[in-house]
Parts: C-alpha cells; structure tokens; sequence
C-alpha cells in the first residue's frame, strides 16, 4: 500500500519538500544539542522539564482521542463514523511517534535510552509511560493497516482484528492517565498534586484531538475526492463542543479548590500563570490567549445553528486546538516548576535552536501523517469510503 | 607483572585489532586480574543503620563558617562553579537558603530578623520515603538498604530528570552542559568527575565514610553539624536531638528527611 505515497500532484510534493526542509532544521540543532547538552535549552535547575516534555504530553492526548470515532464506530455501529476511523487510527501513529521522539530529544544521555528496559523499574511511572505507549503504537498500525488492507480487496477485516479494536479502546485512555500520573504523584509540586489530573487530560484530549480532525477531515476533503461526510464531521464537532466544555469545568475546579482553601502552594502556580507572580509574568499573555479562545470556541459551539456551518466550526475547532496546545504544551507544565520548592521564581522560554528542534520533531509527524493519510485517501478514493465491519 | 584494569582492556583491543587473537590473550592475563581477589572493605569504615545529619544553626558564628562547609563538599566533590553565562543551569550539593525559603508554609512577618536571615545549609535529605528513588525508571537513583544514603549512580542515569521533578527540597542538580570546564579549584582526583546529561546531588560523602571520615561539611563545621547514626540512642546526632528543638524541612510530604535543623540552639533560648 506504501506505493500509494509516491504518486501526488505538486501541492503534495510541495508539502512534502517543506517538511523535510522543517526537518532538516531539526535534525541539525539536535546535532548541537546532542554535542553541547541541554544547556542550549531554556530549561534550567528549577524548570527542569520544558518545551519537549510539554509537547509530549499534549501529544499523548491527541494519541489517545482516536478512540472517540474509533469507539462509536465499534461499539455503537455508528455508521457514520466508518470513514473516517482510519483517520483516527493513522492520527494516533504519528502522535505517539512525536511523543516517543519528543522523550528521545528531552534525555540528558539519549544514548543510554535502552537502560530503561535493561533495568525495568516498576516503581516508576515513566516505565509504565513507555509500556502503554509502545502497546498503543502497535495497536493502532496493526488495526489500522489491517483494517484499510481489507477494505482496498473489498473485503471485511478479518476476525482476528476485532479484539485488537476493543483492546485498543480500552487502551486509549489509560495511556493519558499514565501520562497524568507521571505528574498527579509528585508530593511538593502543589500544581499537579491534583486527583483530577487525569480527568482534565483525558477531556482535554477529547476535545483537542477531535477538534484536529475535524481540521484534517476539510483538508482531506478539500485535497481529494474523498468525502469523510457532512454528519461524521458533525458529530465530531458535539463531541468537542461536550469534551470542552468538560475540560474548562474541571479546570474550574482546579480554581475553586486553590483559592477558596486559600492555600498559598495551591494558588501560586496559577496565579504565575494567569497574573504574574512577585513581578514575574511572562506566559500571562500566552495563557490569557488560551482563555480567550476557549470562551470563544465554546460561545460558537454551543449553538448548533453555528456549529453547523464548516468553516465556523473549524474555526472553532482551531481555537480549541491552540486553546489547549497552549493550556497543556506549555503552561501545565512550565506552571508546575513555577515556583520552585523555595517558593523562588525563575522563568523558562524556550531557546531558538529548542523551538526548532520540536518544531522538526512536529514534522516528523506531519510527514508520517501525510503519508498515512496519503494511503488511506488513495484508498478510500477507490473504494467509495465506507469501512466494513 | 603488574596488569590494571586500564592496561589490560588496551592490551586486549589492541591485540585485537591487530588480529593476534583477543580472547587467546586475554584468557593469559585473565588470571593476572582477578587475583586482585574480592573487594574487602576497609575495617575503619563507619558504619550506621541510617545515616543522619543534625545542622546547629546557633553554632555557625560568621557567613564564613558557613561557607567553609559548601567549599569543602564542593571542592572534594568536584562540583563546578557556576558558569556566568548560565546562572540558572547551576549545579550545587550543599548550600545556603533564608528561613522562609528553606520552609516555605513557616513564613511568618513577624519572625525576628535575626532568625529570618539565618543562613540554613541545605542538601539533599537523604528521606527514608525518597520521592526521587521512587520515580526514577532506571534505578539510577536508590536507597542504600545498608545505611539508608540515597544515592547515585552516574553511569545508568539517562537524564530523564523525573527525580528532579520529584524531588521537593530541590536538591538534585543537572549537568545540561560539560561540567569539566568549570572546575576551577584543584581537581580531586581521587573523587570522578561526571559528564553532561546526567542528574547529582549531595550523597553523605559515602566514599568518606567508607574511609572511616566524616562528611566533609561536618568535619569542616568545628561541630555546628552533627552526623550519625539516626538508629543509635548514643549517636552524635541523637544526643543534637535529645538536647534541642529540632525540625525538618517539609514533614509533612512523608518523605521523612534525615536532616534536621536546630534553630535556637542553648544560647538563644
């Protein structure tokens, strides 16, 4: 099926050439990094974790939401949704990919990787972070490949499949709650010492991941001839419409429980975020745009008679998507860090050659994307589109 | 013929690469190396349950006793200076913290000031329930179940700075560039120095220990920092704890430190 990603018309190879090109960039300032450390980061002793490992957690969030059009598909018959489950599924590849990579280029001795298997370490959530994400990896090339296989000879997936789908869904969420305990369990980090951490990932991803293929449903309709449908991507716009309006709820939460209690440890970290702490402010703005666009979205997709028109709808699926990049791939944790166990305060922003290292590493996925959607729209052009299951 | 470790691996991928046959010479010397015989330990080592340290603020007379202490780890250590380009990527084992700033939650505006300025030695706490321990993938960072020193192995370490993150006294330190550079005091060759991309901190001075000394801090403190056995009733630091009012740092995380601190001390009470 691979073959299907060498024939494209000029717009794709064009695409194609900027990525590697993005890449390329990446791939050199790694070189530096890899030869002078992390010290070429913005990262310092009190923000130890920075830009890198926030895009890992956002992006196991967009991993995990593939199962919000896989699960209504398998287990409901929602028919609806049988376009566009590959879309889903070849979403997640990618995603754990950069997570996986992201992890890789945020290692002080990345050559030391494998130490985490020679010496398997069961108290530590980092190893069950690689297990999960490793079986979901797996998971989904082994359902999507399988699944598209079938539907290019007309055929139905075999059986064997079948259990591989529910595991899969079964997976989803536990690889955002494993990512949220690598956080909820630190004692002394007052801003993810939450129980609802896991919750708030898991809603967030919801509504982001599904408001990126949204996106990625106009963009394939608009660049093939394939249709994933007018009611699929419907759909997708109320499960984001409820997924965010859960996030910003148990966000709320957060609020309430910080500054009613009044406890300063509690407060801090969201008052640096929101307001500035001691005179120190700089993600106020970057957390004010969250907002804003999380409060517009929500006045749109509320509404049916607005959510019902495309191009509103993704414009407000754009917003939710940045909304929350900004919300869980910097400020949770940038916020965690701030202030540090001293109740100091010492503010990170990502260096040049950092910001061009994670952007090569989105390229990466957006290559893998490209050519996994490529596929399976060459696919689905042949077909007609509708999966068989 | 006297053979070490580092002669021997040169002699053997030498003869390697010249195709004498690697495994034929190395099977002649092998004996050479292992009659070095198992490793003994040396009888004037100290030995404890669990280690413990009692800092006396009251019996620090001047800044400079202070700093005497952090000069004296970080010189045997080999702890590099800060590099001014880089202030906030510092790496540091033991040094000093304001009251509120070492026990954050006791803030209090009326605090005496001479209390409020104490500078408190601060370093890793060496818990009982260490979060660090706890998180780290790769058991690069553990509790020595002999005497409860948390340590640090420098060579599995792969840099995640999950402990870091972990840990909430903030004593762990990453070397984000090469640390060798900045070693501006003499070289203490007999203590290694590490390389970029791995997590240290304070570790008890456990090669002194096993040496029969004291921590460097406390040999240096003329007895402001007691150390000892947190199990034995007629330890040094024990008899700090029987005699004083003591506190630690962020009890109530449950990591259980083993470094206590006597604010008042007899003078000031």
């Amino acid at each position: 099926m691979l073959e299907k990603a060498l024939k494209g018309g000029r717009t794709y190879w064009t695409w194609v050439a900027a990525l590697l090109a993005v890449i390329g960039v990446g791939v050199a300032c790694y070189i530096y990094q890899f030869f002078m450390g992390l010290g070429i980061t913005g990262m310092s002793r009190d923000v130890s974790w920075g830009f890198y490992i926030a895009q890992f957690t956002f992006l196991v969030g967009v991993a995990a939401s593939g199962v919000m059009v896989v699960l209504p598909f398998y287990l409901h018959d929602y028919k609806a949704f049988g376009k566009i489950t590959i879309l889903g599924e070849f979403l997640a590849i990618p995603a754990v990919l950069m997570c996986m990579l992201f992890i890789f280029v945020d290692m002080g001795q990345p050559l030391r990787v494998l130490n985490v298997l020679l010496h398997p370490t069961l108290n530590s959530v980092m190893f069950y972070d690689m297990c999960v994400l490793a079986g979901y990896l797996v998971l989904n090339i082994l359902v999507g490949w399988t699944s598209l296989g079938a539907e290019r000879k007309g055929i139905a997936p075999p059986k064997w499949v079948k259990p591989f789908v529910i595991l899969s869904i079964a997976w989803a969420p536990s690889i955002h709650t494993v990512t949220a305990f690598l956080y909820a369990g630190l004692p002394g980090r007052h801003f993810w010492l939450s129980a609802i951490m896991a919750a708030r990932f898991l809603a967030s991803a919801f509504a982001g991941g599904p408001a990126l293929l949204i996106i990625l449903a106009l963009i394939v309709r608009k660049y093939s001839k394939f249709d994933p449908g007018k009611e699929a991507i419907q759909t997708l716009g109320k499960i984001v419409t409820y997924f965010m309006i859960t996030s910003t709820f148990f966000l709320g939460l957060e609020f309430f429980t910080a500054f009613y209690s009044g406890i300063p440890g509690h407060m801090q970290s969201f008052i640096y975020l929101y307001k500035g702490l001691d005179g120190h402010h700089q993600l106020v703005p970057l957390m004010w745009i969250s907002t804003i666009f999380a409060v517009a979205a929500l006045c749109i997709l509320v509404f049916p008679f607005l959510r019902r028109n495309e191009t509103i709808l993704a414009i407000a699926a754009a917003m939710v998507f940045i909304s929350l990049w900004i919300d869980k791939g910097f400020g949770l944790i940038v916020g965690g860090f701030v202030p540090n166990p001293f109740e100091g305060i010492t503010e990170y922003w990502p260096t040049t050659p950092e910001f061009l290292i994670a952007a090569g590493v989105w390229a990466i996925g957006f290559l893998v994307l490209t050519i996994l959607y490529k596929i399976a729209v060459s696919i689905k052009e042949e077909s007609g589109g509708e999966a068989i299951h | 013929m006297g053979v070490n470790r580092r002669e021997f691996l040169k002699f053997v991928s030498i003869s390697t690469l010249l195709g004498l046959g690697g495994t034929a010479v190395a099977a002649s010397v092998k004996k050479e190396v292992e009659s070095s015989g198992p490793y003994i330990p040396d009888p004037k080592a100290l030995n404890a349950k669990r280690w413990a340290m009692a800092v006396d603020m009251s019996k620090f007379k001047s800044d400079e006793d202070v700093q005497k202490c952090i000069d004296a780890c970080h010189q045997i250590h080999n702890v590099p200076e800060v590099d001014p380009a880089h202030p906030t990527q510092e790496i540091k084992w033991i040094w000093t913290e304001s009251y509120e700033r070492a026990f954050p939650g006791n803030e209090d505006e009326y605090l005496a000031a001479h209390y409020k300025h104490m500078p408190f030695l601060v370093l890793c706490n060496h818990c009982e329930n260490p979060p660090c321990v706890r998180v780290c993938p790769t058991k690069a960072t553990f509790k020595r179940h002999t005497d409860g020193i948390v340590m640090m192995d420098m060579h599995r370490c792969i840099g995640c700075r999950f402990c870091m993150a972990a840990c909430p006294y903030g004593a762990r330190s990453f070397n984000f560039r090469d640390p060798r550079p900045f070693i501006k005091k003499e070289l203490n060759p007999e203590f290694p120095t590490r390389t970029k991309g791995v997590v240290e901190k304070c570790t008890f001075c456990y090669e002194r220990l096993a040496r029969g000394m004291q921590p460097a801090c406390a040999e240096v403190s003329n007895g402001a920092i007691a150390f000892g056995d947190l199990d034995d009733p007629d330890s040094p630091v024990r008899k700090v704890i029987d005699n004083n009012f003591t506190v630690r740092r962020k009890p109530e995380l449950g990591t259980h430190p083993s470094v206590y601190y006597v604010i008042g001390g007899k003078e000031h009470a």
